[in-house]
């Protein structure tokens, strides 16, 4: 769904205003973060995305007070953070590494954050049982963080973060070390988690599938910059740059020539001489080449017909749906997913000859 | 033909009596050089001594042992503490714990230093602290000397700045022999606690400091025990050492400042009593072994729970 209305009513809980790091000087400088501005609303499971490298972790770090921009402001609602130490920010951190003291037991690491703000034992006693039911450690909390698995140590680092109930929780790729299985039940679980305590999210990763089913919005980072803001759906079909189109999903470029606008609404040639309408990105090009992108399961393969043509390279089954490669007439690739049915085959063969119809508002201008 | 139990076990007894052989070189060295003396040192605790030093074999006495804490008046055989002695036992032990906390103090602000360099300056910086072992300790501890003396670099230097009027009398002082030490021992404080320092995970420390710990909590309850092997390791290192010290006193401390390590020198050679300074070394090695077993206790509960 696009944004409703509703939501960007929410309370602005974390804004980064122009943020530029550089780590390192002079001729070895490098800018980790180049005039990145983001907002992130109140309540919101907010994930940056990207390449490694591409600086999400390093704004994380920004947001924690691991580090200090070189330039811009960082508010914690309203209020300049970006001078303070992390010890003053009422954010908490999941470390992709979890970072549990060793020395401590899970009880211990969660009561942790509690006992530096100087609350009642009664409270934090209370505070740290309630905390550890929500993450279902409990019966683990005398055991000592050697003693548990992975997965546990990831809901203890959950636990201990949540326990002082901070303002917005950063989490760094915390579920980049579980295996697939485990991945799966802890994205639920952090978005269980979210629902029921209510605290802004800020997640880092750069794994696509996982940024699309956990995240109320996203913000696609490349080379220190961001490229893109939006919900998952925005992001999936309405990429704003070949950047984002490429990173997230599998996707079909096509050259095209833009012949009109009206109403936000582009009309294009392709090579094939076709003429089809596609949506315009955000401060796209208006005009002349661009190109047009298609996801693989807004096209259909077609034995007659179809705005473009060409030759079946490969079939590739997946089980829920099959890929049809098409070489295109022109040279270029074209990749349509089909769902498959029980009862026929896609009926295509490799070195068929195939059209391929493209769904009305299925493609969209990119900005470059 | 024999039957595989019996290979089997043959091959056993093979094995077992190939162990005993191959150790036995280490066991003979262990046996010789370290247990055998420490008898032979017990044994002369209890002789007679000899008119010229040495021991009267074949006569047994306490003497040696009774003459470690008491003294008898050789005017009306009452019976006193040995003053002497034990004000030489508690300059032992008092500047042996005052050499290690200084050292602990110096030193952990330098291992951390050392191990938050970038990898390839630590080793330099571990090469630049292992350099005075490479100077003999005479010469080290002369250095010293020339340091503290009335007419040294410190005296000069807080005369010419006017701190000071008169030359401040350190040389043959506690003081002196405190310097000596600390200067000679730090770096086997710096060593061990730099090798616990750079096992340590700085994003604990981070963490740390995301859960609202200030610096000084986390230095309390994240680092210290974390790095508490390495503590423990190195204040051992400083401490036993400390307590047998010989040389530093001797050169330092003058005649009058005794360490036991003088003392047992003294019983051994001008004093000519081998039972007292057998006694007093043992003395000094149940001390030692004190502290040692205090180290046991503390590394193997914290040896469980980290590296």
């Amino acid at each position: 769904m696009p944004e409703s209305a509703g939501a960007s009513e929410k309370r602005v809980a974390i804004e980064a205003r122009g943020i530029v790091k550089t780590f390192g000087q002079g001729a070895n400088a490098l800018r980790a973060l180049d005039n990145v501005s983001i907002v992130i609303r109140e309540n919101e499971f907010f994930t940056l995305l990207g390449p490694s490298g591409c600086g999400k972790t390093t704004l994380l770090r920004l947001i924690a007070g691991f580090e200090y921009p070189t330039e811009g402001a960082i508010l914690l609602y309203g209020e300049d953070i970006a001078g303070l130490p992390p010890f003053k920010r009422p954010v908490n951190t999941v470390f992709q590494s979890y970072a549990l003291f060793p020395h401590l037991t899970v009880a211990e690491n969660v009561a942790f954050g509690l006992q530096m703000l100087g609350r009642s034992k009664a409270e934090i006693d209370a505070r740290v049982s309630e905390v550890l039911a929500l993450v279902r450690m409990q019966e683990l909390a005398a055991r000592r963080t050697d003693q548990i698995s992975g997965g546990q140590a990831q809901r203890v680092a959950l636990a201990r973060a949540l326990a002082p109930s901070p303002k917005v929780l950063l989490l760094d790729e915390p579920l980049s070390a579980l295996d697939y299985k485990l991945r799966k039940e802890m994205q639920i679980e952090l978005k269980r988690m979210q629902a029921e305590t209510g605290i802004t999210f800020v997640f880092v990763t750069h794994d696509q599938e996982e940024a699309l089913t956990m995240s109320d919005r996203i913000a696609v980072m490349s080379k220190g910059r961001v490229l893109q803001i939006g919900s998952p759906w925005d992001i999936y079909d309405k990429p704003a740059d070949r950047f984002v189109a490429d990173f997230i999903g599998e996707t079909n470029f096509l050259s095209a020539i833009v012949l009109g606008v009206a109403d936000g609404v582009a009309k294009v040639r392709l090579t094939s001489g076709a003429e089809i309408s596609a949506t315009l990105a955000e401060g796209g090009v208006a005009e002349g080449e661009a190109t047009v992108v298609v996801r693989p399961e807004h096209a259909r393969a077609v034995k007659d017909g179809g705005q473009i043509a060409g030759v079946v390279e490969n079939v590739v089954y997946f089980g829920t749906d099959t890929h049809i490669h098409v070489r295109l007439d022109d040279g270029e690739m074209f990749i349509v997913r089909q769902q498959n049915s029980r009862t026929q085959s896609c009926g295509f063969e490799v070195g068929d000859r195939a059209g391929v119809e493209i769904d009305a508002d299925a493609a969209q201008v990119l900005k470059d | 033909m024999a039957s595989a139990a019996e290979i089997a076990s043959q091959a056993r007894r093979t094995e077992v009596r190939d162990r005993w052989l191959l150790s036995a070189p280490a066991l003979l060295i262990i046996f010789v050089a370290a247990i055998g003396p420490l008898f032979v040192m017990l044994a002369y605790s209890f002789m007679v001594k000899g008119d010229y030093g040495d021991v009267k074999f074949g006569q047994y006495s306490l003497d040696g042992w009774f003459s470690v804490f008491l003294q008898r008046d050789i005017f009306d055989d009452t019976l006193t503490f040995a003053d002497a002695h034990l004000s030489i036992f508690w300059r032992s032990i008092k500047l042996s714990f005052l050499t290690t906390v200084s050292t602990l103090l110096l030193g952990f602000p330098t291992a951390y230093f050392i191990a938050t360099r970038p990898r390839h300056t630590r080793e330099i910086w571990v090469f630049l602290v292992t350099i005075p072992f490479w100077t003999n300790l005479l010469i080290r501890t002369f250095a010293m000397q020339q340091v503290i003396r009335n007419e040294g670099i410190v005296n000069s230097l807080l005369r010419w700045v006017g701190v000071i009027d008169e030359p401040l009398q350190i040389m043959h002082t506690d003081w002196a022999i405190l310097f000596g030490m600390v200067y000679v021992y730090l770096p086997l404080m710096v060593l061990p606690l730099y090798a616990s320092m750079e096992k340590l995970d700085f994003r604990l420390v981070e963490a740390g400091y995301d859960l609202y710990a200030g610096r000084l909590q986390v230095l309390r309850r994240i680092i210290i025990p974390l790095v508490s092997p390495g503590i423990i390791a190195g204040s051992i290192l400083v401490f036993i050492p400390s307590l047998g010290a010989y040389v530093i006193p001797r050169v330092l401390g003058g005649g009058k400042n005794m360490m036991l390590g003088n003392l047992i020198e003294l019983q051994f050679g001008a004093g000519r009593n081998w039972p007292l300074g057998a006694a007093l070394s043992i003395t000094l090695m149940v001390l030692v072994m004190v502290a040692l077993l205090f180290y046991v206790r503390n590394a193997s509960r914290s040896g469980a729970t980290h590296g």
